[in-house]
């Protein structure tokens, strides 16, 4: 038997919330240790490592580039709830880029930027603050501005329906890293999905003037949108090994997802074309917008100042 | 059934003092003087001020974190803050505010926040210190606060300290860090506490003999020490963990004094607090413009919830 | 005048909210806060992420503070109100139209 004693009763909600030693919380989702602990780290036969480290590498910096800039909100939001709300987001996928960085090092370490001798940094840091422009894969939505909220919304929208569409398959990839991201990936991003569809639909049937603005936003970010499905000679190589899907096979649940949306909010996509290719190549070739080009430089600047420094 | 008589002001007065003398806790909606109230409200508003203004000088670095580990930490800690002004908002409205009325007094400058956010952060190293001395200096502040008489804004005290514990050693933890790293690194960290010692020791406001609000609030179980002996505190507990770390605390007159079982420590220069607190500060005008920016940038945002919830309630009732 | 912190509400202004909170299997849901939302679904999401840090594991009920009946501390106590009220005894918890001047 149990003694009731209100005063624990009061306590202990702290103590379920809080924990006394587990200090996860509040670096929630950034995984202290190595990035790779507890999973099996073996490539499976018959998947060239190149190939797996550049599919790692496009997932990785999808997320790392899009945290980077969900993080500018930090401090800006329209309202506090939804500056915490953004920075859980932002620290998802920041916990996402770390492993599969570091999958790509593991995999290839040819990929990673040779750093002088006796540099602590890690590999997977040494890929996100010393690597070049060129050598990014991300697609060229997440890196595009903020804009106003309404243009994050929109692009968090059409990103997070492509990734969970992505991992939601990725679970069952025959890479157990992949795999092991995916599975825990699937409900952070179902999550932003969610956030971010509920947002676009609350703007465009709130006032005239967020109507405005969001469909300001689908037309400005569209563009972007078909690049998620553009089939990368690596993406085609893997999906052939059985370690991610093909892009374009993605292409119909998203629009499905999305249709529901754009249905919910009395919404619709421009009729536009993607946004041609340099040359036939676009991000996931590392040819990216003028955006990323600052971004990285800011983000790597510290790092690159001191290339032996520990942090 | 008749309504009970309202009791005489001066008997509601000596059961609200018989409260907090049994060190018990005043609650919403117990009967309370109007300058507690006003007194409690101005000092949860600022310090919830405080914590929104707090999340630009480190919000600074966040895209600039050295690594992917410090970013997350980074960006965890700075989200750490909105929740803490908002759990502190949160029991301002148990007295009758309203965050949106607050938030109104912060960006028109009608309210302050604490000063030591208006001094800027100039280097990565700013970061480790404002964890160490500034979170330091602010669980010295705060830890009496969880024992304050007002039961809302202690109990949001001990999970704040709770998550502040947390903010002082990754702090600490990032500055040692560094100073096992190069020497640019060292020279950095030294610089930055060279920099955050002074206004650190000025965060426990002027000394006592220029507090005039002190002992009102003292007696209303609000505040439990005086600014001097909270700063006397904090430099004693830090000056061991400057040395451990193997840097150099930037005042001359710092001496153990064995008499006193404390340091001695020098004057800060009040001049320059003042000053600061009154809108002088290296920062003052970019922070406010920061907060209001943010703030009118996202009205149409919240004008558009609102819009949409209206309408939605209005579709559901018959 | 308005006294500090007591203005009537913009239309933007969301309204306030009061957060319960389950922290594990076999307590019952606490008070740990309140947060503004302009509507529960949004309110239910917010005190997922300001006050649980989206622990799964946790039970959350919101509910506007204007509805929230309360008793008052001790009923026949003197230092307190006489009957049951709202959660909040003070002028600002009732909307105030915008253009009423000195409320």
């Amino acid at each position: 038997m149990t003694t009731h004693d209100p005063a624990g009763d009061q306590e202990s909600v702290y103590a379920g919330l809080l924990g006394d030693t587990d200090a996860s919380h509040w670096a929630f989702g950034t995984g202290f240790d190595d990035p790779l602990a507890g999973v099996d780290t073996a490539v499976p036969d018959g998947v060239d490592r190149a190939d797996l480290a550049a599919y790692c590498l496009m997932l990785g910096d999808d997320a790392l580039v899009l945290a980077q800039r969900l993080a500018e909100w930090c401090s800006r939001a329209p309202e506090l709830e939804e500056d915490v709300t953004l920075a859980n987001i932002a620290l998802d996928l920041l916990g996402q880029a770390r492993p599969l960085l570091a999958r790509a090092a593991q995999a290839d370490p040819g990929a990673v930027p040779a750093l002088p001798p006796g540099s602590p940094a890690p590999p997977e840091d040494a890929l996100a603050f010393f690597r070049d422009e060129p050598g990014f894969r991300n697609v060229r939505l997440v890196e595009t501005a903020n804009g106003d909220f309404a243009r994050s919304t929109v692009r968090l929208l059409l990103f997070a329906v492509w990734r969970l569409a992505l991992l939601e398959r990725l679970r069952d990839s025959r890479d157990p890293v992949l795999a092991a991201v995916a599975a825990k990936g699937v409900k952070e991003v179902a999550y932003h999905r969610d956030h971010a569809a509920r947002w676009t639909v609350v703007l465009a049937r709130g006032t005239e003037e967020s109507a405005r603005r969001v469909r300001a936003a689908l037309e400005a970010v569209w563009p972007y949108h078909d690049e998620l499905f553009q089939s990368h000679p690596v993406e085609r190589r893997v999906a052939a090994a059985g370690v991610g899907p093909a892009p374009e096979d993605l292409r119909a649940p998203c629009a499905a997802v999305l249709g529901e949306v754009w249905a919910a909010a009395g919404l619709a996509p421009p009729e536009v074309p993607g946004l041609a290719r340099v040359g036939g190549r676009a991000g996931r070739d590392g040819v990216h917008t003028e955006e990323l080009g600052r971004l990285l430089a800011e983000m790597q600047s510290v790092a690159r100042a001191h290339p032996l420094g520990s942090w | 059934m008749t309504a009970p008589a309202a009791p005489a002001e001066a008997e509601l007065n000596a059961r609200f003092e018989a409260v907090v003398a049994a060190q018990e806790r005043i609650e919403p909606r117990d009967w309370m003087p109007e300058g507690y109230r006003r007194t409690l409200i101005r000092q949860i508003a600022q310090h919830a001020h405080s914590e929104i203004i707090g999340m630009q000088p480190e919000g600074n670095w966040i895209s600039r974190a050295p690594s992917l580990r410090r970013k997350a930490i980074l960006l965890a800690k700075v989200q750490d803050e909105a929740g803490h002004g908002l759990y502190l908002y949160s029991a301002a409205e148990t007295l009758g505010a309203d965050r949106a009325d607050l938030t109104r007094r912060l960006i028109s400058g009608a309210q302050k926040y604490s000063s030591i956010f208006n001094y800027p952060t100039l280097s990565y190293a700013d970061v480790g210190t404002i964890g160490w001395l500034v979170d330091g200096a602010a669980i010295c502040n705060q830890v009496p606060l969880c024992r304050g008489s007002y039961g809302p804004y202690s109990r949001a005290m001990i999970r704040i300290c709770k998550e502040e514990s947390f903010h002082q050693r990754q702090g600490y933890e990032l500055l040692m860090t560094m100073m096992r790293g190069t020497d640019a690194q060292r020279a950095m960290v030294q610089d930055s506490v060279n920099r955050f010692w002074w206004p650190s020791l000025m965060m426990f406001g002027p000394p006592d003999t220029d507090s005039p609000n002190t002992a009102q609030s003292m007696a209303w179980g609000i505040k439990r020490h005086t600014n001097d002996e909270l700063r006397q505190r904090f430099v004693d507990m830090t000056v061991p963990q400057a040395e451990a770390l193997g840097v150099t605390l930037p005042d001359p007159d710092l001496a153990w004094n064995p008499e006193r079982g404390s340091y001695d420590f020098g004057e800060p220069d009040w001049a320059e607090l003042r000053a600061v607190i009154s809108g002088n500060g290296p920062c003052n005008a970019q922070r406010l413009a920061h907060r209001r920016r943010a703030h009118e940038d996202g009205a149409w945002v919240r004008e558009a919830a609102a819009a949409f919830a209206a309408r939605a309630a209005g579709e559901e009732a018959p | 005048m308005t006294t500090e912190g007591t203005a009537p509400r913009a239309a933007g202004d969301w309204p306030l909210y009061e957060v319960f909170v389950r922290g594990k299997r076999g307590l019952n849901h606490v008070h740990v806060g309140s947060l503004h939302a302009a509507d529960d679904t949004m309110a239910l999401r917010s005190a997922r992420d300001v006050y649980t840090r989206r622990n799964e594991g946790v039970s959350i009920w919101v509910v506007r503070s204007d509805l929230i009946t309360a008793s008052s501390p001790e009923e026949k106590d003197p230092m307190f109100a006489p009957s049951g009220d709202k959660v909040y005894r003070h002028p600002t918890f009732y909307t105030i139209p915008a253009d009423v001047p000195h409320m």
